[in-house]
Order: structure tokens, then C-alpha cells, then sequence
């Protein structure tokens, strides 16, 4: 700081930094970008460790042998759920009764704003059916959860028979020190939020439900099952949840220190373990596993029952059971000791997970990467947008040479392309839903996006504007999004970083002097729209199941109808952010571009 | 009658079952207070199991173990030749004045949805209530001072009940001493024994032999306590003798002891079977409720036996078996005694009031406490008086209280609220509301989660802090009073208008207690945590508002001196300075 003071050497510090400018910025863009590639290199990443000691060195024994029993009570289940047509709830009320649960049932509708086309609902009625294990000798203060989605058609049947299976045998047991709660969630996430939000008496959605009659206390932990086979080759660990939330690292630990122990193969998402990390193979299949993790994280949507758990500071992942064409099998009874294993650990917590982290990337089981070491990729590029606004304000603050007018700008013509910009995003935000019957054919996105540009584009190019006046604007539209991106980081990195790495090179070279076409182009290439469309493709390509244009243009429009309804089904904050702050601060550089 | 003003301190009060109406809460086969009709030695020694066979198959099984001592502890001589009362507990009655003590132990929460109503309630964790002689001058000192000797006999951390968990009660509950325990006591093997020390027996011979822990545990719920207070000798109540009653309560779960098959038996349930009673008890039997099973339909007991009892318990007219451990006869040829009870379980009625307690809402900063409480009563209401306690950290916005039955608005008729002192005393709020029939009544209070001192928080913050349980006490209609339709077996001159002492009974129900997370900061690293901050603020804040708030100019270094004198010649000679 004492560099700083001294005003010869921070003129020449100023001097230097507005001479360099464009050099460091494509230098701090490209190290930004290699620092993230190198997040997923084995030697630059640390290898997973169980933090918490009351998980740690306590040893538990598994006992779980009735696996075939309770596939038996999973085939019961879908016999029963046939003849029903939906939730068998008297069937699974007797049975948990039987199995000596206290159980109680939840109803709750809901009417979504449009018809979601991937799951064909829209007016959604149902039942959540929980029986309760109480812990012998424990006041109902705490609690975990095990919970199984009742899915139509054939799947997870047996996960809802395992849940039963668990919960026959664990009731016999006498060592629980919390109750355990056995869910059997109806219409998926929908079901589950229901539950969760009369489980603690909210209501952020506005979803109807019936209050819960039981309760065990504060919900420790939970987790979430879904098998669909009888036999399975691999389990996969699902993590991300609403918002780009993940569950404290531990309860990761947890699933692959007994994933290792009883010898289950174990995947995060849906890719296994490698040795080779020294082999260019070995290399981009950890880059993928990241990749994967960056584009799920960044969608904000839960990918699995878990992710509305951490809305409530409840720990929470979904264990997918995979049945592949790989040779190792693993039987439910196998299935059934690791979760035994996993929930008599948690039932020796003592206090909540959060010794470990709770910001992270996975690019293998084994390792992970920790906030403090990604940090820096999105440092690096938010440093770039800094270092322009430096040089836009040592630009405006020497006197500028008086050619035509040397009138500073108006407050006017700076505030105008910022109201204008932001009714346009709160445009965008209302009308999917506030049109719902043209918005159940396509999303007009495309067309009314053409016309607000071509508008804006008019009304700058006819509107006069003066060289200091675009200078102002840019140095506001950058510190704007500086801070957003900041702010979106800090919550979401994978979202501010995907966010980052097309925003920021738009925002560092758009002026109005640039060649207008080629830029307009670019522009609309690196707008949120197209990077989410790229998304799109890049995250088809990844899971290894590329797609046509097509479809892909299909699978955006769903992907965009997804995230309005995320948006008011569970209160996922990707969709208002972008239409209302990102897409705005985009349209300000539009604006530039088009300064007359 | 036999509570005379005596000054208090207590720890969850319970109403006197004397002040409750007809001694309801106690188990009605032995009345308290009966004066002896037979001239007896100056000390009696009785015990007493009781059986029940629940509903949900679980067996509830509660012994009772009653010293009456005809002496004065308060007198000017001291006490000093103990027989059957124990020595330890004679002295602290008589070292710091107490006119009555209740200290019991509570591991599990007793469900009354499954279970039905206990014969003697108590809330999860340790409790402790005390009244003092009204000689008694400095209550605070003489109560801290005894807690701390009664910790050292139970080996429990009782010495953690101070004024930031104890709270007066309002002028109307004048009886009723409450205060709260906030600490989580575990009961184990350690407090268990040093209570059966307190036996004239020991756990060597009578129904004390059954006590063996390794069962005791090995089941949903255990309490046990230690009451002792004076209890009148005759009707006019003029002198009194001191009454010591241990009790013990335990159910046994069908799932985890009985293996899921509904059969019973002594061996099965303690891993003893009894041989004789114990040598100095007056009397010692085993009663088991048979009252759901009169046409021996619901279970079977072997060995039978011709004894019945009958007796209101709860306002209910229950039938017993008894087993009487003083003849001979009831050992039988082995010379040992192994109840044996077969059954099924089946639906219960669902008990007229239960509570239950949740806290409502998320994140860390507010939250909302939600009290339902129902009444199952078909057609009569019913007035209860609500009790919470709650830690001053949670800091109550009294303006939210909202009560709620069916929909409607219920005011109560009677509020009292203390509001908390920091770090000195918790929130108190009293409430007597109508519960209407057939109806949940839930009351909601918001609050905010205070931010602690770092050192106030406890080793393992991230557990949460615990809220006491409150406690509901009402007389709950009879369901002798109830039962219209006279299919028990009774005298019709008895039935035609429902006796008074039988319309209502008076219930204590506790609800769960509650874990609250506070806002916690991260205790992994303090120092890194300190250095970082220190040097953040330091180094960034400081030097950073230099630059913002000071402007630099480059100022001419003041000439030399030779170049100063040369100046002012050059000005004498009218000479522009150097």
C-alpha cells in the first residue's frame, strides 16, 4: 500500500496497468481457464478424508440379511401399485404398521403454472406415506431420513421394498440413538417438498398440503435411495441439489469409505474411479467427471430427492443404484449392509456434519477440490473486468481534449439503457408464465429476444450519444457485473464461473468502435441464451449421449421450461437471476455496441 | 391439607398429587396417606409391581418402593439411628430443612399416542423439584449447596441447574414450583445403582432383585425417581411421618426384547425370576392390569391367580391381578415365581390428551415454535394450563403468540409471561385455555436465534441447544364419567348418576423437548480464524481507507540552508530566487 501513497510510483503503477491492459487480460483469461482445467489434475487435488470423529473410528458391523425378503416386499409393492394406479397407501401403511413404525400420511396438490411436458402433469394430487422408528430411550429430538421415491411405471420398486426391508430390521435393533423416518415419497420432488415443507411448517411455494401428524425432532441427515433392478453393477452418488447446494463432504466420505469396505462399485456421476491420472485418458475422463459436476451444479436444480434437504441445513445425498452391462454384480442384501452401515454411523453423530467441507468439486470419488483451490480460476477472471473499469476510469478522469462538446453526460442517458434493460428482464421473468398457452407450443424466447435487440439497436443508433457517455456506461455495465458474477460465485461458483467465462471477454472488448456486424455476432453468440444452448450440447456430450441440432434445440426449450418451473415449484434462484440481473447486464454491452 | 406455606425452589414442579384432587396421580391401590389400623414398628418397608400389557404389545412394567418413618428430622436432637431409611437421604433432609424433594431421572420419551397415560409422568432428562422448611433463610445458597450433594448421591451433573434455567411461577399456580433442566442427562448403570443402594434390601432379595441393568436398558423407557415427603398419620393430621417412595418405570419394547412375539415373562423381561420377598417389607406384591382382558380373550397369565383388585387409576376403573410375595403359596413347587403373560396386541383408545412440540421455519436466524394440543374428549371441553420455559437465547416475540382450535381465535382466559433477562433468567409464559372437544388447539410463538458469547457456547455447538419440555396440566374428564352405556359389570344404584370424585382426573403431560441450532461460528480454527481477520482488517481496511480518504500531492522539498541565505540576497538585489 505504501506504493500506493506514493504518487510517482502509483502514476507509474496506472501507467503501466493502462499501457498493459489488453495483454494481462487475455493473460489472466487464459491462466483463469488453465488453473480450472487444472482442478481436475490428480497431483493439484486432495484425496477425500473422513473429518468428523464420531464417523471416523467408530466401527460398526453390518448385519442386513434379508436383501431377498425385501426384494420379495418390492415386487408386493408393485402389484400393489398397479391395482391402485398410483401410490398403494393402505398397503404401505399395514405394512409399516406390522413392521412396528408409527406411520402417518401427508396429502397435498399442487397445479404447476403449464403442463410440464417431460413428466406429463399438471394438476398434481398425491399421498407421502412415513412410518417413524422410534429410538428406544431417546426424547424425539433428533432425527435421520431414508426416503424412496414411488415412481409410475416399474421403477424404484425395489428401492420402496429395500426402505421396507431396512426398516423391519432396524426396528429390532436396540443401539438407535435417533428415530429414524422411512418416507415413500409421492410424485417425486414434488412430494418431497410437500413433505419437507410441512415437516417444518413452511410454505415458500404455495403448495397445498395436510399438516404432519408425527414428528422426531431436528432431521440430522438423510438420504435417498433409487434402485430399479434387483441386481446391480455399480452405485452412483448424486450431490447436487437446489441452487448448486451441496451436502457437507463427510456424508460423501461416508458413501465411498462403505462403497470400499463392503466392495460395491461406486460411481459420481456415472463415472468410475481411474488410476492412470498420469495418462492423457486418465486426465480428460477426471475432466469430464468435473465437467459434469460444474454443468450440474451450475443448473441450480436438485438432481435427485435429496437436494431440497439442504434448503434446511439437512445433509443430504441420492444413492442411484446403476445397472450396467459391467460384470460385477452386487445383490440387494449387499446394498442393504451399506446403507445399515452408512445410518448406524450417522446414528453415532453427535452433532450435526460440518467438520468437513461444504464447497467443493469432485473430479473423482477419492478426491476433491476445495474452495480455497478454486477460487482462484474465477479470481483470475473476475480481475480481468476490474482492470477495465480501472483503465475506463483513468480514461474519463484525464481531461478529455475538447472537440466537439466537453459536456459530461447526462444522469439521464445513462439511466435510460439501465431502466430499459431491466424492464426488458422483468419482461422476460413474467411473460413465460404470465403466456402459458403460447408457451406450451415453444418458448417465443428466440423471437422476442430478436425483436428487444433489433429495438434497442434502433433506439441507441438514433439516439445521440458522446464518447464520454459510452466510457460511463461500460464502467458501470463492468463494476455490475463484476459484482454479480462475484455474488453468483460465492453462492454458486459453477454457475459464476460458466457465467464468467463468456461475460467477461464480451465485457472486456465491446466498444462502439468495433466492427458492428462481426461483433453483434460474437455478442450474441456469448449471451446467456447461447451459452446455456452450448450447455445444452456440451452436457449431452459429456454423459456420452450426443445429440442432433434438433434436438438439442428441443431438449433447450425443455431445459428452459425446467427452469421456470423449478423456479416456482421449489424456489430455484437460477432462472429470475438470469432474466432479471444477467440478462439485463448483458443487454447494457449490447447497448455499447450500438452507441451512436 | 398437608401442605403447609413452605417456601420453594423447584425444579419442573408437579402439583402434589394431595392438592390434585384425590391423590390421582399416584397409583391407586395403595392409598398415600392411609393411617396404619395394626400397631407397627416406628419404620415400614412395602413394595410393589405393577404390570400393564399395552396396546401397541409393549409391557409396561412400574415398581414402587415405599419407607414410612415416624420421626422429626427438624427437631433439635439430631437423628442419628437409621433402620430401613437411608442414611444419606436422612441427613440432607434434615442438614438443609426439606420439607419435600422430587428428584427423578428420565432416559426416553414417554409416547403417550401408543402407550396411553403413565401412573407417574416425567418429563426427558433429569428433574429436580424442592421445597424448603419456612425457617429456611437463604434458599439460594441452601439450594445450590444441595443440588451439589444430591449430584454426588445420584452421580449426576445436577449442579448445572442455576438461574438461567429455573423460573418462578405466577401467583396462580401457587403450589406449583417450576423450573427447567436444560442440561442433557443421560441416565445410565451409574445413577441406577446408587438408587438401589437407597433399598432397605439392596438388590439382594424382594422385587429388587429384578433390577439388574442390563435389561433395564435394553428397553424405550426408563425413569426412575426418588420422592420423599411428610404424609399425615391420622385424619385430624396433626402429626406427621416421613414417607420415602422410590419408583421405577420401564417399558419393554415388543420389537427389540420380546423379538416381536407377544409373550412375557419376568425371566424374559429381567432376566430373573423372584423367590421371596424381601425379609423386612410389611407387604410386597405384583399387580397386573387385566382390565382389557376380563374375558381372557386379549392374553393369558400363568400362574393364575384368585386375587383381584379393583381400583380407578386415571380416571379409569381398572382390574388386577395380585400376587402376594409374603405367602408361600404364590412360588409354588419351584420355589420360584415366573409370570408368564401371552397376547396380542390391539387398537387403543386414543388417549383425551396429548401434546406434542415442534420448532417451525429454517435458516438461522428466526424461527417459530409450534405447541398442538388435543383433545380426544367426543363432546366435553376442557380447560388446560399451558407451562413453557424457554432459554433466553431464543428470544420470544410475545406479540406472535397466536392460539388457534378449529380454525377460530381461542383466547385464553388467563396469560402470564415473564419476559427473559440475558444470561440471568429464561422466558416464562403461563396460559389457561379451553380446549373445545374433538379438537387440536395449536399455539405458535416466533422467535429469534440470539448470537452467543464465543464462550458461552457449549463443546459440541453444532448439536444444537435444548428447549425444555412444557408441561400441560389439566383434570381431564373421567372415561368412567364417559362410558354411558354401562357394559362393565357394576351395581345399577352406582351408575345412574356419576359419582363426583370419579367425573374428572388430573393429568400432567410433557411434551417433547426441543433442539434448536444457533448460529454458530466455525470453532475448527479460532486462531487461523483470529490471524486472518486481524490482519484483513489491519492491513486491508486500514491502509485502503488511507488511500481513499487522504489525497497525495508532491510537495517541493524545503531548500538548504546555503540556498535559503542566497535567496535573500538575490531578493535585496531585486533578483528573481533560484
Amino acid at each position: 500500500m505504501g506504493l500506493l501513497s506514493d504518487p510517482n510510483r502509483r502514476r507509474a503503477l496506472i501507467s503501466l496497468l493502462t499501457r498493459l491492459n489488453t495483454p494481462i487480460c487475455i493473460v489472466c483469461y487464459m491462466a483463469g481457464v488453465a488453473w480450472f482445467m487444472g482442478l481436475a489434475f490428480e497431483p493439484f487435488t486432495l484425496r477425500t478424508y473422513m473429518s468428523e470423529n464420531a464417523m471416523g473410528s467408530t466401527m460398526v458391523e453390518e448385519r442386513f440379511p434379508a436383501g431377498e425378503r425385501a426384494l420379495a416386499t418390492g415386487r408386493e409393492f408393485s402389484a400393489h401399485k398397479k391395482r391402485t394406479g398410483g401410490m398403494p397407501v393402505e398397503w404401505l401403511m399395514k405394512t409399516m404398521q406390522a413392521k412396528g413404525l408409527e406411520v402417518f400420511t401427508q396429502r397435498f396438490s399442487r397445479t404447476l403454472p403449464f403442463p410440464d411436458e417431460n413428466k406429463e402433469r399438471y394438476m398434481v394430487r398425491g399421498t407421502n406415506v412415513y412410518g417413524i422408528l422410534r429410538a428406544p430411550r431417546a426424547p424425539r429430538t433428533e432425527a435421520l431420513v431414508l426416503s424412496a421415491p414411488c415412481s409410475p411405471g416399474d421403477n424404484n420398486n425395489q428401492a420402496v421394498g429395500l426402505l421396507l426391508g431396512l426398516a423391519e430390521y432396524f426396528r429390532n435393533q436396540i443401539y438407535w440413538a435417533k428415530d429414524i423416518i422411512f418416507l415413500v415419497n409421492e410424485h417425486d420432488l414434488i412430494g418431497m417438498q410437500a413433505w419437507l415443507e410441512g415437516y417444518h411448517h413452511t410454505n415458500t411455494t404455495g403448495m397445498d398440503w395436510s399438516p404432519l401428524q408425527g414428528r422426531g425432532g431436528s432431521i440430522q441427515a438423510a438420504l435417498s435411495l433409487e434402485l430399479s433392478s434387483d441386481i446391480i453393477t455399480s452405485l452412483d452418488l448424486v450431490l447436487e441439489g437446489l441452487n448448486g447446494q451441496l451436502p457437507n463432504l463427510d456424508l460423501a466420505n461416508l458413501f465411498y469409505a462403505f462403497c470400499q469396505k463392503i466392495g460395491v462399485l461406486c460411481t459420481i456421476q456415472g463415472k468410475l474411479q481411474r488410476n492412470d491420472w498420469d495418462s492423457v485418458s486418465g486426465y480428460s475422463h477426471a475432466v469430464q467427471t468435473m465437467m459434469l459436476m460444474v454443468m450440474k451444479q451450475a443448473s441450480g436444480r436438485p438432481w435427485g430427492d435429496h437436494g431440497l434437504f439442504l434448503r434446511y441445513h439437512i445433509e443430504a445425498a441420492t444413492i442411484k443404484g446403476v445397472n450396467s452391462f459391467r460384470q460385477y454384480k452386487t445383490d440387494a442384501t449387499t446394498i442393504g449392509r451399506l446403507l445399515e452401515g452408512m445410518y448406524r454411523k450417522l446414528n453415532n453423530l453427535l452433532e450435526r456434519l460440518h467438520q468437513s467441507y461444504f464447497f467443493y468439486l469432485m473430479p473423482s470419488l477419492s478426491h476433491f477440490v476445495s474452495i480455497g483451490y478454486y477460487m482462484p480460476a474465477f479470481g483470475l477472471l473476475a480481475v480481468i473486468l476490474l482492470l477495465r473499469a480501472l483503465d475506463l476510469w483513468v480514461q474519463l478522469s484525464t481531461p478529455p481534449q475538447r472537440t466537439e462538446d466537453g459536456s459530461s453526460p447526462g444522469v439521464l442517458s445513462l439511466l435510460t439503457p439501465l431502466v430499459i434493460s431491466h424492464l426488458t428482464g422483468v419482461a422476460l421473468y413474467m411473460l413465460p408464465i404470465r403466456f402459458q398457452e403460447m408457451a406450451v407450443e415453444h418458448f417465443p424466447v428466440s423471437e422476442t429476444e430478436a425483436v428487444v435487440l433489433t429495438a434497442i439497436a434502433v433506439y441507441t443508433l438514433l439516439s445521440p450519444g458522446t464518447e464520454q457517455g459510452w466510457r460511463v456506461l461500460k464502467l458501470v455495465a463492468v463494476l455490475y457485473l463484476a459484482v454479480l458474477l462475484g455474488c453468483t460465485a460465492l453462492i454458486n461458483f459453477s454457475l459464476g464461473f460458466i457465467l464468467a467465462l463468456t461475460l467477461v471477454p464480451v465485457a472486456a472488448f465491446v466498444t462502439p468502435h468495433v466492427p458492428k456486424v462481426l461483433s453483434a455476432f460474437i455478442l450474441v453468440i456469448l449471451s446467456p441464451a447461447c451459452t446455456l444452448l452450448f450447455s445444452v450440447f456440451f452436457f449431452q456430450e459429456l454423459q456420452e449421449m450426443p445429440i442432433s441440432f434438433q434436438d438439442g434445440w428441443l431438449l433447450f426449450l425443455s431445459v428452459i421450461s425446467q427452469g421456470i418451473l423449478d423456479h416456482s415449484l421449489y424456489g430455484s434462484l437460477v432462472y429470475p437471476l438470469i432474466t432479471l440481473l444477467v440478462y439485463p447486464c448483458w443487454l447494457l454491452f449490447w447497448n455499447i455496441l450500438f452507441w451512436n | 391439607p398437608n401442605i403447609q406455606q413452605g417456601r420453594q425452589r423447584c425444579i419442573y414442579g408437579e402439583v402434589s398429587p394431595t392438592e390434585a384432587g384425590g391423590g390421582s396421580d399416584s397409583p391407586a391401590p395403595k392409598p398415600a396417606a392411609s393411617p396404619p389400623s395394626v400397631p407397627r414398628p416406628k419404620d415400614d418397608f412395602q413394595e410393589e409391581l405393577v404390570i400393564r400389557p399395552l396396546h401397541s404389545g409393549d409391557i409396561y412394567t412400574s415398581f414402587q418402593f415405599r419407607t414410612l418413618w415416624e420421626t422429626d428430622f427438624t427437631r433439635e436432637n439430631k437423628v442419628s439411628h437409621y433402620r430401613l431409611f437411608p442414611k444419606s437421604l436422612g441427613q440432607v433432609i434434615s442438614k438443609f430443612s426439606v420439607r419435600e424433594l422430587h428428584i427423578s431421572f428420565t432416559q426416553g420419551y414417554w409416547r403417550t399416542m401408543q402407550w396411553g397415560q403413565p401412573y407417574l409422568p416425567s418429563p426427558p432428562g433429569a428433574e429436580l423439584w424442592v421445597w424448603f422448611q419456612d425457617s429456611l433463610t437463604d434458599v439460594d445458597g441452601t439450594w445450590k449447596e444441595l443440588t451439589n450433594v444430591l449430584s454426588g448421591i445420584f452421580c449426576a451433573s445436577l449442579n448445572f441447574i442455576d438461574s438461567t434455567n429455573t423460573v418462578q411461577p405466577s401467583a396462580s399456580f401457587k403450589p406449583l414450583g417450576i423450573g427447567n433442566v436444560t442440561d442433557h442427562q443421560i441416565v445410565c448403570t451409574e445413577n441406577l445403582t446408587p438408587w438401589k443402594k437407597l433399598l432397605p434390601c439392596g438388590s439382594k432379595a424382594g422385587l429388587a432383585v429384578l433390577l439388574k441393568s442390563e435389561k433395564l436398558f435394553h428397553s424405550s423407557f426408563h425413569s426412575q425417581a426418588v420422592h420423599i415427603r411428610p404424609v399425615c398419620k391420622d385424619d385430624q393430621c396433626k402429626t406427621t411421618s416421613w414417607e420415602l417412595r422410590q419408583t421405577l418405570n420401564v417399558v419393554f419394547d415388543l420389537h427389540n426384547s420380546g423379538q416381536g412375539k407377544n409373550e412375557w415373562s419376568l425371566f424374559k423381561m429381567f432376566s430373573r425370576t423372584l423367590t421371596e420377598a424381601c425379609p423386612v417389607a410389611s407387604s410386597s406384591k405384583i399387580y397386573i392390569d387385566i382390565t382389557d382382558n376380563s374375558q381372557g380373550e386379549q392374553f393369558e397369565l400363568s400362574p393364575a391367580t384368585p386375587l383381584l383388585s379393583q381400583a380407578v387409576v386415571l380416571g379409569d376403573r381398572r382390574t388386577f391381578s395380585v400376587y402376594d410375595l409374603t405367602q408361600q403359596i404364590t412360588f409354588g413347587t419351584m420355589r420360584s415365581l415366573n409370570l408368564l403373560i401371552r397376547g396380542k396386541s390391539s387398537d387403543m383408545l386414543r388417549p383425551l390428551l396429548h401434546a406434542e412440540r415442534y420448532v417451525a421455519g429454517y435458516g438461522l436466524q428466526t424461527g417459530e415454535i409450534h405447541t398442538l394440543m388435543y383433545n380426544n374428549h367426543p363432546y366435553r371441553s376442557f380447560p388446560v394450563l399451558l407451562l413453557d420455559s424457554v432459554p433466553w437465547y431464543l428470544r420470544l416475540y410475545i406479540h406472535t403468540l397466536t392460539v388457534t382450535s378449529k380454525g377460530k381465535d381461542n383466547k385464553p382466559s388467563y396469560i402470564h409471561y415473564q419476559p427473559s433477562k440475558d444470561r440471568v433468567r429464561p422466558h416464562l409464559l403461563e396460559m389457561l385455555v379451553q380446549l373445545p372437544p374433538n379438537s387440536v388447539t395449536e399455539v405458535t410463538l416466533q422467535f429469534e436465534r440470539a448470537l452467543l458469547k464465543w464462550t458461552e457456547y457449549t463443546p459440541d455447538p453444532n448439536h444444537g441447544f435444548y428447549v425444555g419440555s412444557s408441561v400441560i396440566s389439566s383434570l381431564v374428564p373421567s372415561i368412567v364419567a364417559m362410558d354411558t352405556n354401562n357394559s362393565r359389570e357394576r351395581p345399577l344404584f352406582s351408575s345412574f348418576f356419576p359419582s363426583k370424585e370419579e367425573s374428572s382426573y388430573f393429568v400432567r403431560v410433557y411434551t417433547e423437548p426441543l433442539l434448536v441450532n444457533l448460529p454458530t461460528p466455525d470453532f475448527s480454527m479460532p486462531y487461523n480464524v483470529i490471524c486472518l481477520t486481524c490482519t484483513v482488517v489491519a492491513v486491508g481496511y486500514g491502509s485502503l481507507y488511507n488511500l481513499l480518504t487522504r489525497s497525495f500531492q508532491i510537495e517541493e522539498p524545503s531548500p538548504g540552508l546555503a540556498k535559503r541565505i542566497a535567496n535573500i540576497i538575490r531578493k535585496m538585489r531585486g533578483v528573481p530566487p533560484l
